[in-house]
């Protein structure tokens, strides 16, 4: 199957986040997420309150669609006024620094999973709302636990609301081509498919350039199923070790079975390959899947008939190697209205709300509360199953260190995929880049 | 005028009373002068010096988005010394404004000479050369991206799909060396129609009659060029140059929207390092360090610039200093 230059072309500026899709069924009630009877916490509303409430924008366009109703739907049971921004991801962290640096401005900024940790000091702890939602909702995932509460204590600093996360996005004809049912977990086998996929033409794309979530994700992929680290349980430097020399030369044999021209992806380089027919398998969240099926294209819808997830190979990890990017509610100490606050936050994660919003977003986000993946629409469509557990991993950025400012800096500098990039494309020796990523992210770490 | 006032009330028989203090300081010329100046002051300190002088201080400190940094002296800078990335973003830098410098004038020039003459449409023409400038550069650089895609490049498509003289598509950016020379034709490209408009105002303030004379002498078209047009130009030229010299060295969107400074930080200028490592990297401290960094490079560029080609001597021989 081909795809006209122009197509494609089309195709990417939509997966660059644009999507559109109808509007499922509104307001049926939710009847499939088991709770517990727990007491309900009674805040008292402050008088006159108003809110001021900074989230990430949408991706997809039932995200944010359902996030108004279910917020005026608030404004109209308790009379609080929500004044809801939905600021671009890139802007968000800078816009969120401002607000905590000068102790002004929004009362809740939902951002992403470390950034609680980073102004613990300046937050309203929120464990009475967590450890309700929490008890009602049978449990948080793993996830949720170690980006919502304190490193190693029970005080919960950060609401998560939910997360994506990138399993692998594969054509199943074409992996059945290659002569597998589907796709190893052992990372040799997962090699000779992938060579086996170039071979037939319709190889794996994966980014080592500088793509923000995917780049950082596909490295972290190959450290964890290789038993690597970027440190240690007490924070010290662990990246210079066997365990990740092994990890780079399996990454330089990957390399070689790739589509050309990876290391310039950004974070919709595979989407767009993906669309256009010309690699068969990568790492991605439910994007892809979600922007063909929903094509009136009926190439593309094909297409998506055709595209299976499944985890992403195991390696030597017992557990998904894969974490996830959670949305992350916190409350700053500032906020003249703290309570209806916590009102507006526990209104928000309460079934009758936050289950028309989770399914109608059809797994672009995950769930942070266990009661909410017996949901019917995970059955409804079940190539949506390696998303609906995105939470429940035990691997996060930073990975297994304490989560802090120097893990988010590992990230954005890009220090992990820059040791694997410069390997892969004979920039430099396995043992060199280990070394120089080591010494980089010692930096970061010193500091925090 | 004070006298004339003076001498009118006095007619009028009220006695005048003495000046106020407010009126003396009002009439103190180098009051008014301090208080005219005031407005544009405040906005220089405003805009200007505090930004600088904030800059300089956070380079000092080891301040993180979200943490209020201490003073650290120059640790950041001896870190810096040490960071390989750091020193290929300068080289980057260096290698980065001097090709791209040296092409935009070169290409810049030419335009300008080919604009001068009388060709059909000539208004028309001059404001199409001015459209790679007008286009916002985030937008300019996206349209680039798209032509440098490993997947979707015209270029690859027309070589590969039209021309048939390759078989596989041209990874532009993947590695090293082709990106940095992909970033810095783009870079030209941007740069060449201020270049160009610039040094045809120049070219337009030369009297024709400079030519005749020299037609008359039997001068050549190198030689008019080289004796008549290249002096005259000299002044407009150095001034250019500063400007462009000081937009390329500090030239952040067109390599953060294509490249991010990958692959692996080998396409890195200064100023994209420095913003990757504030910003997303929230080390405000080292991202300041890289950015004043910068300083004693762009007052070396400056001078030399303006010293080395708008020298007088050099544009009208010896004897006129």
């Amino acid at each position: 199957m081909t795809i006209a230059r122009r197509d494609a072309l089309a195709l990417g500026t939509a997966a660059l986040g644009m999507a559109t899709v109808p509007i499922l069924g509104a307001r049926a009630a939710v009847d499939d997420v088991p709770t517990a009877n727990v007491k309900q916490p009674e805040y008292k509303i402050e008088k006159g309150a108003s809110l001021h409430v900074l989230r990430p924008a949408k991706f997809i366009e039932p995200d944010e669609v359902f996030w108004k109703s279910n917020t005026k739907k608030f404004t109209d049971a308790t009379g609080i006024d929500v004044k809801v921004d939905f600021v671009s991801w890139e802007d968000l962290r800078p816009q969120l620094a401002v607000v905590a640096n000068t102790g002004a401005g929004a009362d809740v900024v939902i951002s992403f999973g470390t950034d609680p940790h980073i102004y613990s000091s300046k937050l309203v702890e929120l464990t009475d709302l967590a450890d309700y939602l929490g008890a009602k909702y049978g449990g948080w995932y793993e996830l949720s636990l170690l980006y919502g509460r304190k490193w190693k204590s029970k005080d919960w600093i950060g609401l998560p609301i939910g997360g994506g996360t990138g399993p692998t996005v594969y054509r199943k004809s074409w992996v059945n081509e290659a002569g597998y049912d589907k796709i190893p977990n052992d990372l040799n086998d997962f090699l000779t498919l992938c060579q086996k996929l170039q071979k037939n033409g319709h190889p794996f794309g994966m980014s080592l350039g500088h793509a923000l979530g995917d780049a950082n994700g596909f490295s972290e992929w190959l450290l964890w199923t290789h038993n690597a680290f970027v440190v240690d349980e007490n924070g010290k430097i662990a990246l210079d070790s066997k365990e990740t020399i092994e990890a780079l030369k399996y990454a330089t044999e990957l390399q070689k079975t790739m589509i050309g021209g990876t290391l310039t992806w950004n974070d919709a380089g595979n989407n767009q390959a993906y669309a256009a027919g010309q690699i068969g398998m990568t790492f991605n969240g439910v994007s892809i899947y979600y922007v063909l099926k929903n094509s009136p294209d009926p190439k593309l819808q094909a297409m998506a008939q055709d595209t299976y997830h499944q985890d992403t190979p195991y390696g030597l990890s017992k557990r998904r190697p894969q974490s996830a990017a959670p949305m992350n509610a916190m409350l700053f100490k500032h906020s003249k209205y703290p309570n209806a606050a916590k009102e507006y936050l526990r209104f928000m994660m309460e079934a009758d709300q936050y289950g028309p919003w989770l399914s109608n977003c059809l797994g672009y986000w995950c769930q942070s509360l266990k009661a909410y993946s017996q949901m019917n629409f995970w059955k409804a469509d079940p190539k949506l199953e390696p998303y609906s557990s995105a939470m429940d991993t035990p691997y996060y950025d930073g990975y297994k260190g304490p989560i802090s400012a120097a893990s988010a800096a590992v990230i954005a500098n890009y220090t992990v995929v820059d040791m694997f990039a410069s390997v892969v494309t004979g920039n430099a020796t396995p043992e060199a880049a280990a070394k120089l990523a080591a010494k980089q992210a010692e930096r970061y770490y010193k500091n925090a | 005028m004070d006298a004339t006032v003076d001498v009118g009330v006095r007619h009028l028989g009220f006695v005048r009373k003495p000046d106020g203090w407010v009126t003396r300081l009002f009439d103190n010329k180098s009051f008014l002068v301090f208080l005219c100046l005031l407005p544009s002051m405040g906005l220089l300190v405003v805009f200007l010096t505090y930004p600088l002088g904030l800059g300089l201080w956070l380079s000092m400190t080891d301040t993180t988005i979200g943490q209020p940094g201490q003073f650290i002296g120059l640790d950041n800078f001896t870190d810096l010394m040490d960071d390989p990335v750091f020193w290929m973003s300068v080289t980057n830098t260096i290698f980065y404004t001097t090709v791209a410098t040296v092409g935009k004038f070169a290409l810049g020039l030419w335009l300008a000479l080919l604009l001068n003459h009388h060709i059909p449409f000539k208004s028309f023409i001059r404001a199409i050369v001015l459209l790679p400038w007008i286009v916002p550069t985030v937008l300019s650089a996206i349209a680039w991206w798209w032509i440098y895609s490993p997947q979707f490049s015209i270029v690859s498509y027309v070589i590969v799909d039209v021309l048939h003289l390759r078989d596989t598509y041209i990874n532009f950016l993947g590695t090293p060396w082709p990106a940095r020379w992909s970033l810095i034709v783009a870079n030209i490209w941007r740069g060449i129609p201020f270049v160009a408009i610039t040094l045809l105002a120049g070219l337009q303030t030369i009297s024709p009659s400079l030519y005749e004379a020299a037609l008359l002498d039997g001068a050549s078209g190198w030689q008019r060029f080289r004796r008549i047009t290249v002096p005259l130009l000299m002044p407009i030229l150095a001034v250019a140059l500063t400007l462009s010299v000081l937009f390329t060295f500090s030239d952040f969107q067109l390599v953060y929207a294509i490249t991010r400074g990958g692959p692996f930080n080998t396409t890195h200028l200064m100023a994209t390092l420095a913003f990757q490592r504030a910003i997303p990297g929230a080390q405000l401290g080292e991202g300041a360090a890289i950015a004043v960094s910068m300083i004693p490079f762009l007052i070396l560029a400056t001078l030399v610039c303006f010293f080395g080609v708008g020298r007088r001597k050099w544009q009208q021989g010896e004897a006129n200093d």
